[in-house]
């Protein structure tokens, strides 16, 4: 039931993400897994991609629709890939289980024009409801780990990342919140989207890029 | 889909570089005529787009699929992913392997005959480099009406070639697969080949390279001894042997083969006497040894700033001798300069044997490449 809910929950992130890369764009994606983001993308979007996991077998399924694979660890940094070179880093539902997250989103930064970032938030009402009243680690539909087994290492909010975006000065050019089974563009009360959001999807750049 | 075999093959040759007019070796000297023994499988399209070039390793050869005769006990090195329906598609593809130049199975080389004396050349055969024998070939790919290869593939001293081909013909070549290779061979490595070398050249049958018939069989035996323990891993040696004995179960307190790992070396190193030659595996090493991106093309981020074909580097897990970091240096100088290039680490046991034995990975990522190579936009 779950891992049903789960795989919706992916399922509309990706068609999100489709629709904020645009047409023939150059793309990396960060923890792409078995490429079916990029491969939507290249029959989408006919973008040019890369696909970056650890896993190096499950990245075979990019290479028949042209992609370039890599398979690297982003806990050892990204160094490889030269300033600049992407128009969009995607680095989806993999924030969080990174060592360093501030390199990473600094190699996004770096690595293309915008970052597209998708994480859970951990600030949502029913993970608040379950440390409040249950007195456990909180679980959810999205987040149905056990403290033992969970991938998530970082726990981080909608509000932690606009005070992240802020001290960086990173610039969020798009904002997209799943609220229920919907997405929502910027919400009339924004305070009420670190309460209700079970994701939150930005496209973000350097304010300031030395170029 | 159904994996056939591409069935019975006969090899063909091509003569090229006549006493006037030479093949132009890195050294400095000039050999020809020059013979190059090669197969072909599948069929060529009509603008021979979709050839595809093998290159073999130390000790391959052009025989890359099929058999010779219906009765042959062995197929070539490679059948399993040469074929219709395998990862080289022979129903795709047209798919050419061709033996190098300082050979022994059909191509101009030590053990062939001298035109200046009618004797075999022996160490009157000038050393060749990795960039004579892609020289050679060239002219064969030239001879067989192909402008632009749609790949080329080879793994260890094929992927050597594969990357000088890249480099010294950027325009012919559209994709390149260099599986367990490297930039340049490695100390150790040339360590291990120095051995080799040395077992040869100091059996007293080796007789400076003039022998007729065997040679120096047991220097031969050694060499390969030593060269396939650099093959496997120390983990898959633990696996398959163990500290087990070959026939007993005790000790029996002399010299005579009796771990079962040694009397697997004498069998390695006594059945490669049979099909290989001597002198060849000293001209052969030779040239592994000279192989050096940046000697010839600089630093690696400049050498590889001029390249037009897709990439692909496979690397294995446990492979000692080419080992993964050797690939990753390459894939790293290609992404700084923007190349299409594509990197997988194949877990296996196998240690640099891997690019050999895991067929069915490297069938599925051979197999999407090469699709992919197709998908792109026409230069």
């Amino acid at each position: 039931m779950t891992s049903q809910y789960v795989d919706r929950l992916s399922r509309t992130d990706r068609d999100m993400i489709l629709t904020l890369v645009p047409e023939g764009a150059r793309v990396l994606d960060l923890g792409c897994g078995d490429c079916s983001l990029l491969n939507e993308l290249v029959r989408e979007k006919s973008i040019r991609g890369t696909g970056l996991d650890i896993d190096g077998m499950q990245l075979i399924n990019g290479l028949a629709s042209g992609l370039n694979v890599h398979q690297g660890d982003l806990d050892e940094g990204l160094s490889d890939f030269p300033n600049q070179s992407y128009d969009y880093v995607i680095l989806n539902q993999t924030l969080q289980v990174v060592k360093n997250p501030m390199l990473v989103l600094d190699d996004v930064l770096r690595i293309g024009r915008f970052g597209i970032l998708g994480f859970p938030n951990f600030a949502q009402w029913q993970l608040r409801r379950g440390l409040f009243f249950g007195g456990r680690a909180p679980k959810s539909p999205a987040l149905p780990f056990e403290w033992y087994n969970t991938p998530n290492i970082r726990v981080l909010s909608i509000k932690d990342f606009f005070d992240y975006c802020r001290k960086k000065r990173i610039d969020i050019v798009h904002q997209r919140y799943l609220i229920g089974g919907r997405w929502i563009k910027k919400p009339f009360w924004q305070r009420a989207t670190n309460l209700l959001a079970h994701i939150g999807l930005f496209v973000i750049t350097q304010h300031d890029r030395p170029d | 889909m159904d994996r056939k075999s591409v069935g019975q093959i006969t090899p063909a040759t091509y003569a090229f570089g006549s006493l006037e007019e030479p093949l132009r070796l890195e050294s400095g000297h000039c050999l020809g005529p020059v013979q190059i023994t090669y197969e072909t499988y599948g069929r060529p399209d009509e603008d021979r787009t979709n050839a595809i070039l093998i290159c073999h390793a130390l000790s391959g050869d052009h025989h890359a699929a099929g058999v010779h005769t219906p009765h042959d006990r062995y197929t070539g090195w490679w059948d399993g992913m040469i074929g219709p329906g395998k990862a080289f598609d022979t129903d795709r593809y047209w798919v050419i392997c061709s033996n190098v130049i300082g050979g022994c199975k059909g191509s101009t080389g030590p053990g062939s005959l001298n035109p200046e004396t009618g004797e075999p050349f022996g160490l009157e055969f000038p050393v060749v480099t990795i960039g004579d024998m892609v020289e050679a070939q060239k002219r064969l790919i030239d001879h067989l009406g192909i402008q632009r290869l749609y790949s080329i593939a080879g793994g260890s001293m094929g992927g050597f070639q594969v990357l000088e081909w890249s480099l010294r013909y950027p325009e012919m070549v559209r994709s390149a697969i260099c599986l367990a290779s490297a930039a340049r061979l490695s100390t150790q490595a040339i360590a291990f080949n120095a051995v080799g070398r040395s077992a040869i050249t100091r059996d007293p049958d080796w007789n400076a390279g003039q022998y007729s018939g065997k040679g120096p069989e047991k220097g031969l035996a050694i060499a390969r001894m030593v060269g396939h323990i650099t093959y496997l891993s120390e983990l898959l040696l633990d696996e398959k042997f163990g500290r087990r004995l070959q026939s007993a179960n005790r000790l029996s307190y002399n010299f005579a083969t009796e771990f079962a790992i040694e009397s697997y070396l004498d069998h390695q190193g006594s059945a490669f006497t049979n099909r290989f030659d001597a002198n060849s595996y000293l001209y052969i090493t030779k040239a592994m040894d000279y192989f050096d991106i940046t000697r010839t093309y600089g630093p690696l981020n400049e050498a590889f700033a001029h390249v037009g074909a897709r990439y692909l580097f496979v690397s294995y897990s446990t492979d000692w001798l080419f080992p993964t970091a050797q690939s990753k240096e390459m894939v790293r100088a290609l992404l700084c300069r923007g190349k299409d290039v594509s990197f997988i680490d194949i877990d296996s046991p196998h240690g640099h044997d891997a690019f050999l034995l895991e067929e069915d990975k490297l069938t599925r990522i051979v197999s999407g490449f090469l699709t992919g190579v197709g998908q792109e936009a026409a230069p």
